[in-house]
């Protein structure tokens, strides 16, 4: 036994010894996620497929992730990647943007890009990958607004702050558009992560009559998307296409093309066209959608929220961004 | 009398040996693993060791490690005393949201004062945490167990409901508290870490882990506290014939146990963190000092190894992804070595035939008031 031991730690030793080099010529991405981890099937989950499509089309680009477990994590996380001198460095939500202003300020020649986040915008060395929300939630919300019988659609938000705030008043915004005379039920989780309390607002909702659920909350909504599917009513998920977790019962989902988001800064890196600076993706550079699984839209409506899309698109529809032009939105106070 | 200390001295040093047999064979499952993956284990593992060897990697050990050890502590001493400290995950959550609390609202206080305050703060909270239960315990009878895990969650939800608060909340979108203030972080100076190489956050909150240590093996082994703690651990009945306020000591120790735990979460947030997130899912301190505590065997000193050796596995598994292996290994090794551990009287057993009756006597404190 003690032989078989001794044996087995030589080999860990040796084993140790070998070092992992690698080539000159490759990009190095690392992508660092938040607590959510890689398989969140929101956008932590969708960045890191983005890059490894990438990686898979272009074999130049070489991608890792770390995952965060706490939030003491972005920090060490930032900094492995930075002594493994990685080309870019792509953050995942805005979570992490101290931990990234720390890092970009003292490390001015390492190139950053971070997702969902704004502050960081004076530092040259970070790209702030943004997105609009609100236009995606416009979308939704007028196909909600179509869809409803009980003149009664929710909606269900993870946190009250400025940049999730414009999930709700995209959507309210664009439920009213469609069905004036709708009530809009709104519950804000607090939470993205809990899952119960995500399935007993929707229960809540769908006992006051909705019959469309939209949900901005991470976790929290495969709770409310749950609870629509064993209902029967119709769910609208977020950020992805968010069809898989209940086929028979999402009607829609507000994509927020976060994989094209880390291609694009990826592919900027390798050919030096990287500068820092806020990056926006929005309905005119298909940044936002509705997703691509389109088959319970009635076509009728589907021709509708087409339409409204150009007009976005052209600017003869501004979607508000604050709560002041979007009274209805009653999370905020 | 002699005769006696080395038989036990003996006994002592089988059981570290079973420990490390314990760790061999966790890595040698997780090998398996990474065979079954088609990853070289040279590879996987030779990252793991390459990145902790590094004076930069051994300082972000010894950061991470210090929650652990404290943690750690707290749970060996429950162990100690009797009772089972499930709940170092809520004490340490209330712990850590204390001071952070008195980080942020008291930020213009010298730092002399202000860290200690601190502590102050988060012993104070995770000791009152530990209390209630011990009353629940004590005076109604509800199993610890039980109490302690349904007060994990309520610290989980009361620390959110804080964080969210106007006054505490982050002025940014972040979904998480402001940062303490400077003066309440446990910092060294940012020249001494880059003079010397250092990861970002280095501290020295591994002295107080240290003096925290040290005070709870003199607690435990050298003052009559220790000895009635003990005594209402190895058997509540006997001790109370003999005299010694067994509800009393209970309380105690749950008070002690938790005013640790409630400083680990202190000392992770003044030295890493600075700041306390909205939690989506338990961070799992208080689980892990469970771990920590069993692979430490109780033993303050092994308690200390240990969390280093935990903090060493947690820094460098999260780098296994660079070497494209999942950083589940780490939990696959983790639980594996769990495992041994609870099976380990197989190892002394097949090792020492005679000693076996006295062995298993030596095991965890736990299962042994629960045989009596």
């Amino acid at each position: 036994m003690k032989k078989f031991l001794a044996l087995a730690m030589a080999l860990c030793m040796v084993f140790s010894l070998c070092a992992v080099a690698s080539a000159d010529d490759t990009i190095k991405i690392g992508m660092v996620t938040d607590v959510g981890g890689v398989n969140d099937k929101s956008f932590n989950q969708t960045s890191w497929e983005g890059l490894k499509a990438l990686a898979e089309e272009d074999p130049s680009f070489e991608v890792t992730y770390l995952e965060s477990k706490t939030d003491a994590d972005y920090q060490t996380n930032i900094s492995t990647f930075l002594d493994e001198e990685y080309d870019l460095i792509i953050c995942v939500g805005y979570m992490l943007a101290d931990a990234t202003r720390e890092a970009a300020l003292a490390n001015p020649e390492q190139k950053f890009a971070i997702i969902d986040d704004a502050t960081n915008a004076d530092l040259d060395n970070v790209a702030c990958l943004m997105f609009a929300q609100e236009q995606a939630s416009y979308l939704v919300g007028l196909v909600a607004g179509y869809v409803t019988e009980t003149k009664t659609v929710g909606y269900v938000q993870g946190m009250v702050s400025d940049s999730m705030n414009l999930f709700g008043i995209g959507y309210i915004t664009g439920v009213l558009e469609a069905c004036p005379e709708a009530t809009i039920l709104q519950y804000n989780a607090n939470n993205f992560g809990d899952i119960a309390g995500g399935s007993a607002a929707a229960k809540d909702m769908i006992t006051n009559g909705a019959d469309v659920i939209y949900h901005a909350a991470g976790g929290t909504g495969n709770g409310v998307i749950s609870t629509c599917d064993e209902s029967g009513i119709w769910a609208i998920g977020v950020d992805t296409d968010q069809s898989i977790l209940a086929p028979d019962h999402v009607i829609t989902s507000a994509m927020k093309r976060v994989d094209i988001a880390s291609q694009d800064i990826s592919k900027a890196v390798k050919d030096g066209s990287f500068k820092g600076g806020v990056y926006t993706y929005d309905l005119n550079n298909a940044g936002v959608d509705l997703a691509p699984t389109r088959d319970h839209i009635p076509a009728d409506v589907l021709e509708k929220v087409e339409a409204a899309k150009a007009a976005v698109i052209d600017g003869t529809i501004v979607v508000p961004t604050t709560v002041a032009e979007c009274p209805a939105f009653t999370l905020a106070e | 009398m002699k005769k006696n200390k080395t038989i036990w001295e003996a006994l002592l040093q089988s059981r570290f040996t079973d420990i490390f047999i314990s760790i061999v064979l966790g890595f040698i499952v997780g090998a398996v693993f990474l065979v079954i993956m088609n990853i070289p284990i040279g590879k996987a593992y030779g990252k793991l060791f390459s990145s902790i060897t590094s004076l930069k990697g051994f300082s972000y050990v010894v950061v991470y490690a210090v929650p652990y050890i404290v943690v750690g502590l707290s749970v060996a001493f429950s162990f100690r005393t009797g009772v089972f400290n499930i709940g170092a995950e809520g004490q340490f959550v209330v712990g850590s949201m204390a001071a952070a609390c008195t980080g942020i609202l008291l930020p213009n206080i010298p730092k002399p004062v202000l860290i200690p305050l601190c502590f102050l703060a988060a012993m104070a909270a995770g000791a009152v945490w530990g209390i209630i239960v011990g009353i629940l315990k004590t005076k109604r009878g509800i199993n610890e167990v039980l109490s302690m895990i349904m007060f994990n969650w309520v610290a989980f939800y009361l620390s959110n409901f804080i964080a969210g608060r106007p006054g505490i909340k982050n002025d940014g979108s972040a979904e998480a508290t402001k940062n303490i203030s400077e003066n309440a972080r446990t910092l060294l100076s940012a020249d001494f870490i880059k003079e010397h190489g250092l990861c970002n956050t280095a501290n020295w909150g591994i002295l107080v882990a240290i003096a925290m240590m040290v005070i709870v093996w003199f607690v435990i082994e050298k003052t009559t506290l220790g000895y009635q703690l003990k005594a209402v651990g190895f058997n509540k009945y006997a001790a109370e014939y003999a005299g010694i306020n067994v509800n009393g000591n209970i309380l105690t120790a749950l008070a002690i146990s938790g005013a640790l735990s409630g400083l680990g979460g202190a000392l992770q947030l003044m030295g890493m963190g600075g700041r306390i997130s909205i939690f989506s899912s338990q961070e799992g301190f208080g689980f892990a000092g469970i771990v920590v505590a069993l692979i430490g065997c109780s033993n303050p000193f092994g308690v200390l190894i240990a969390g280093l050796f935990y903090g060493a596995l947690t820094y460098g598994g999260s780098k296994l992804n660079l070497v494209g292996t999942p950083t589940q290994l780490i939990s696959v090794i983790i639980g594996t070595i769990v495992f041994f551990i609870s099976i380990s009287v197989i190892f002394s057993t097949l090792r020492n035939p005679v000693n076996r009756k006295n062995a298993s006597n030596l095991r965890t404190p736990t299962s042994q008031t629960r045989k009596e």
